[in-house]
């Protein structure tokens, strides 16, 4: 029977925030699938005139920061999330023109891309700030390990050889020293 | 007993799991008094080995006391205290008689599955993915050790866990990826990565008797670390490797380069890093490999590249005319920790290396996620991880 583990402490080594990054890595992909795959029917939805090549793009862009987001570090690409959020917002704004029978729809994106840039901006600087090496390098310089020092140290083993064929010609090109040494 | 186990790409959790039983009659069974997380536990905690399945437990650096024997094993007993070296041996295979035991032919229960993978299999492993043989892993209370019979080092109540539990993985991995270098009293030895295997390779190679060694990282405190053993240190993150060690070396490079960085290398901006990344993510390669190009580029022809650091699978713009130019050896593999373990506890117990020196962080076994947390972000100057399950269940179940 296959046993279910059962978690004592509850701690992940995957905190809420990284879920939320990876929550986004998947959003972008398939955002950014849609967008390469049906950037047409995303662009008459909105009212939006010959972007179907921007839009692509924008698919390119979101799937890269999707993969990012996946990564073991993904504020990088997260970041550049809030970057995309800004050009598709630009993008968007376009929509609102008078004369854009569907500035309903152009509006109500606006406002999704504009909540999803206030998620994208909290969960990047999250995880900045996770990631970040908060306290100053320690000084390991009295770790020599070695309990006799250096000099007893240094080449101590110095005769010591591994198998044959680990040997490299020597100088004047005679055959290796042979083998064993002093350990 | 307590475990940790993975779950998914970076999520590793203190877990209840079943007790390990003794399953063949050359096992054993230990009490598990200290173990360690590994720099190569990093790759599974990030996927890069695509080869766990949820419920594994991992861990390959451990020791303990051991509490049951299988009916043939003959070289151990109840109370022995043993180290367990990560690849597991048989002892008796065309390999292993050799001393090749990271390549035992027996142990690796997943043999047909590899051997499609890597064309012909490594011994099995603990607590390193299907790949190795699935093995539950040693961060622990508890571990089975098949062919205990032979996979094991003996040790003396005399020395600390710290001094000793080392000699597991990364002391004989520092140590083959030195010797394998065949230093002569002329040479400089080039590490690159002053993680825990590069800390022990700079003092192999000090041991072994190089005339320099340079160390290659961008972490001050595992820079502070390298230099505290008398190796020359080059912060890659400001300054520029090829010019320092052709400053350091007369022009010519160093002789023997050791890469202890592997398939997560770290190079700042470059063009090809950014490459490397993006295939990567897009899995059309499974390693970042800068290490090992800067090696092929910074090195004397007829030199000598020995790679301690762990790769997974394939690797982009490798510079194989220059290697091939140049006459470089190259020399690799997982280490035949056996191989060298007789030495290198001779050379504890004589003081001429204490491997303690490594250890930075030591922690109970349940605070483990965290501290893969800590170890892969390098914060808290962390270099290595030792955890201590503290035993609570007394009795296995």
């Amino acid at each position: 029977m296959m046993h279910e583990p059962e978690t004592i402490f509850r701690k992940s080594s995957l905190g809420l925030v990284d879920h939320a990054a990876r929550g986004l890595g998947f959003f972008s992909l398939a955002l950014g699938a849609a967008e390469l795959a049906f950037p047409g029917a995303i662009s008459r939805a909105l009212g939006l005139k010959n972007q179907d090549g921007l839009l692509r793009a924008y698919g390119l862009r979101e799937i890269a920061s999707g993969l990012g987001a996946l990564q073991p570090n993904p504020a990088p690409a997260v970041w550049s999330r809030v970057a995309g959020d800004a050009l598709d917002l630009a993008m968007l704004a376009q929509g609102l023109s008078a004369d854009n029978d569907k500035r309903v729809a152009a509006k109500t994106a606006l406002a999704a891309v504009a909540a999803i840039t206030v998620v994208d901006v909290v969960v990047g600087a999250m995880l900045s700030q996770q990631a970040a090496r908060k306290e100053p390098p320690r000084d390991y310089s009295d770790r020599s390990g070695f309990p006799k020092g250096f000099a007893a140290a240094h080449g101590a083993a110095a005769g010591y050889r591994g198998p044959d064929f680990m040997r490299v010609p020597r100088e004047g090109g005679g055959a290796p020293a042979q083998t064993g040494g002093p350990l | 007993m307590k475990a940790l186990v993975w779950h998914g790409p970076q999520d590793i959790r203190c877990d209840t799991v079943p007790d390990p039983q003794i399953e063949d009659g050359r096992d054993a069974i230990i009490k598990v008094t200290s173990c360690a997380i590994c720099g190569s536990d990093l790759h599974l905690f990030h996927n890069f080995i695509p080869f766990m399945k949820p419920g594994d437990i991992v861990g390959h650096e451990t020791m303990g006391e051991v509490v049951e024997v299988g009916g043939d094993n003959k070289n151990l007993k109840v109370g022995d205290r043993i180290v367990v070296p990560f690849t597991i041996f048989c002892g008796e295979c065309e390999q292993c008689v050799r001393g090749n035991y990271s390549a035992c032919e027996r142990t690796n229960r997943n043999r047909a599955f590899a051997d499609k993978l890597l064309g012909h299999a490594g011994s099995g492993a603990f607590g390193y993915s299907a790949l190795t043989g699935a093995y539950p892993g040693g961060q622990a209370e508890y571990l089975r050790v098949p062919f205990a019979d032979r996979t094991h080092i003996k040790v003396p109540d005399s020395l600390s866990d710290e001094q000793l539990l080392f000699l597991s993985d990364i002391l004989p991995t520092g140590w083959q990826a030195a010797v394998q270098c065949d230093i002569e009293p002329t040479d400089t030895v080039a590490v690159w990565g002053c993680g825990p295997v590069g800390q022990m390779a700079i003092r192999s190679a000090i041991l072994l008797g190089a005339e320099q060694v340079v160390a290659i990282d961008r972490f001050p405190e595992r820079l502070s670390m390298a230099a505290a053993a008398g190796a020359l240190t080059i912060n890659y993150a400001e300054e520029k490797v090829i010019e320092r060690l052709n400053e350091l070396t007369g022009g010519k490079g160093p002789e023997k380069c050791i890469d202890a960085v592997g398939m997560e290398a770290h190079s700042g901006m470059l063009p090809a890093h950014l490459i490397d990344r993006a295939k990567q993510a897009l899995m059309l390669e499974t390693d970042r490999p800068h290490a090992l190009r800067e090696m092929i580029y910074a090195c004397k022809p007829g030199g000598v590249l020995s790679v301690p650091g762990v790769y997974g699978g394939v690797s982009d713009m490798i510079p194989l005319g220059m290697l091939m130019n140049k006459g470089l050896t190259v020399r690799t593999g997982q280490t035949n920790v056996c191989r060298w373990t007789d030495d290198l506890l001779r050379m504890i117990e004589e003081g001429l290396i204490d491997p303690s020196f490594v250890i930075t962080h030591t922690r109970p076994l349940e605070a483990g996620p965290e501290m893969y947390r800590t170890f892969q972000r390098k914060q808290d100057s962390c270099i290595k991880v030792v955890l201590k399950p503290e035993h609570m269940s007394q009795t296995r179940h």
